[in-house]
């Protein structure tokens, strides 16, 4: 039986849908406009007034917010509230340029953990399960949002952060944790770490994982649901419109259903910017028309991904995102190919290895240089040089035909790569540029 | 009857190869004979040991891949066309050699060691047996 958080809003109608999110944004453009000069600038160098926008349809006429206005704007250029009303920040991980600080009211703080809530009941928690958050604690979004989400459902919550793996382990047994959350990363590293003590599928009280902010992929997927006997399911989220929970898979685990009710979502053209007809891949806008002290409007996320609104099995209607490739953050132009780590880690899964890898990206005479480091397994090993030769020759083809451009593969010692705790650092491009 | 060797693969950086002998020498690993086979990118290691299991064991726990592989080990007289006489018994039973490494024995005995790595060990084994060429046991590998 399909459980649900807020049911009403979850499986309302697209009608009613609308109703709401018209309703959410005229009201919101009003309150930008009244309580944000940066934005309200913006909307008047496009000739945009508050009264133009009368219902979503209007959503397209409003100016974008992207990363470099948060940056200009830093740390208090868009805050929608009085200082005195927000109770709370939280701020990236800062790998890519300057941090972002988001603003939270209470409200804020109350939606972003239904949405949260409303995951964890999408992956099959209830009261009675024991969730464990190993998420980091503390600025990052992941730990705070999942936690508060915890709480809503009335799971008994394991606030236990990142770190210490071992220990880790030990409060799953022990507590019988029914509930994992972390990056996907540090769930294949748990797994991997399970193994070694000699735990199966079987041992494992675990029967669902919640792992997000960072992109992975199918086969990882596969490979951890495989190692812990559980289903693994996605949360997709972004500090700048809270944090985890902005969209979330559920038990079809076929794309993640965005919260409608809180976050308008549009695909645009990330040259031209112009909207795009559903199922058109592109890049993920978000309008966040409930949040009082970070009001972002038509935010460009750099995530590229397609929408749809097919009938999902699970009941919900929520319009439903696919996996993003990656964001543009994390994509790297190598000899002017655009590549995802996401596909990289395809082709190292397909190929019977490990997610344990790391890109290498350098310019040796001005052409740049990609190298796939992996790490040998037992599985992929043998005392037949010409054997392990062949592999590589196979891992290098595939990785070629998936990119585009060729790619050096070199085989490192086992445990060589440094297992993350929070998102996994995939990739180092020593390019100086 | 073969003898266990193993097989270690070997990350191609500096200090790889001494990282694994400390760990054997730390667990008083007695080393028989090594052989490494080298690409351009990685390596492996391969070792005759007075104690192929616990060699094994010691070397997964500290995170090397590891696998054993069955070789042949034969004596031969340590003199001028040693190593050739043997060989002919190869050749007339049709064996094909993939590899193999020597070493020699006690400083006294006047004898050598080989290893031969084959596609099949067992029929090759019993080829060579029936050819009159002897073939040492593991118990016979470590008491050297």
């Amino acid at each position: 039986m399909e459980q649900y958080f807020q049911q009403e809003i979850e499986c309302a109608s697209y009608e009613k849908i609308r109703e709401i999110q018209s309703e959410k944004l005229v009201k919101q453009v009003k309150h930008v406009w009244d309580n944000v000069p940066y934005y309200r600038k913006k909307m008047e160098e496009k000739g945009v007034k508050p009264e133009d926008i009368k219902s979503v349809d209007d959503l397209h006429k409003l100016p974008f917010l992207s990363k470099a206005d948060l940056r200009e704007a830093y740390p208090y250029g868009l805050l929608g509230v009085p200082k005195d009303q927000c109770v709370r920040i939280h701020s990236t991980s800062g790998t890519t340029g300057k941090r972002v600080i988001a603003f939270y009211t209470q409200h804020d703080l109350d939606l972003w953990e239904d949405c949260c809530a409303r995951a964890i009941m999408a992956a099959g928690g209830t009261k009675d399960d024991v969730c464990h958050i190993a998420y980091g604690f503390g600025l990052f979004t992941g730990g705070a949002g999942l936690n508060g989400g915890s709480h809503k459902v009335g799971c008994l919550t394991v606030p236990i952060s990142s770190g210490n793996t071992d220990r880790q382990i030990m409060f799953i047994k022990d507590l019988s944790a029914t509930i994992l959350c972390c990056t996907p990363s540090y769930a294949a590293y748990l797994g991997e770490r399970m193994q070694e003590l000699g735990y199966g599928p079987d041992d494992i009280p675990l029967k669902a994982g919640i792992f997000g902010a960072e992109a992975w992929s199918e086969e990882m997927r596969q490979s951890i649901q495989k190692t812990m006997g559980i289903k693994a399911f996605d949360i997709y989220g972004l500090t700048e419109l809270s944090g985890p929970g902005v969209a979330f898979e559920c038990s079809a685990q076929n794309g993640m259903h965005i919260n409608e009710d809180h976050f308008i979502a549009e695909i645009i053209d990330p040259e031209t910017e112009e909207v795009l007809p559903e199922g058109s891949q592109g890049e993920l806008v978000f309008t966040a028309v409930d949040k009082e002290a970070f009001p972002m409007i038509r935010y460009r996320t750099r995530d590229i991904c397609t929408l749809t609104r097919e009938k999902c099995s699970c009941g919900r209607t929520h319009v439903r995102m696919g996996k993003p490739m990656g964001r543009s953050d994390d994509m790297l132009i190598i000899r002017g190919v655009n590549v995802f780590p996401s596909e990289i880690e395809t082709v190292l899964l397909n190929n019977g290895y490990g997610a344990n890898y790391q890109i290498v990206v350098d310019r040796v005479n001005n052409t740049d240089t990609l190298d796939v480091q992996v790490e040998m397994t037992p599985e992929m090993f043998t005392d037949n040089v010409g054997e392990i030769e062949e592999r590589q020759k196979k891992l290098m083809g595939d990785l070629k035909s998936m990119l585009g451009i060729k790619a050096k593969v070199s085989l490192l010692a086992p445990k060589s790569i440094t297992r993350s705790e929070g998102k996994a650092v995939r990739v180092i491009d020593k390019r100086k540029i | 009857m073969s003898v266990q060797q193993i097989s270690v693969f070997l990350e191609n950086k500096p200090g790889t190869l001494k990282k694994m002998t400390g760990v054997l020498a730390a667990h008083s690993i007695d080393l028989r004979a090594t052989s490494l086979a080298e690409t351009k990118d990685f390596g492996i290691a391969r070792l005759i040991v007075d104690d192929a299991l616990s060699a094994i064991n010691t070397l997964k726990e500290n995170d090397f891949v590891a696998s054993l592989t069955p070789v042949l080990a034969i004596e031969i007289s340590d003199e001028a066309g040693g190593l050739d006489k043997l060989l002919d018994k190869f050749t007339d039973e049709s064996v094909n050699i993939e590899y193999m490494y020597a070493f020699s024995g006690s400083k006294t005995a006047n004898n050598a060691y080989m290893i031969f790595r084959v596609a099949d060990t067992k029929a090759a084994e019993a080829r060579l047996t029936s050819a009159g060429v002897k073939i040492l046991t593991q118990e016979e590998i470590a008491a050297i």
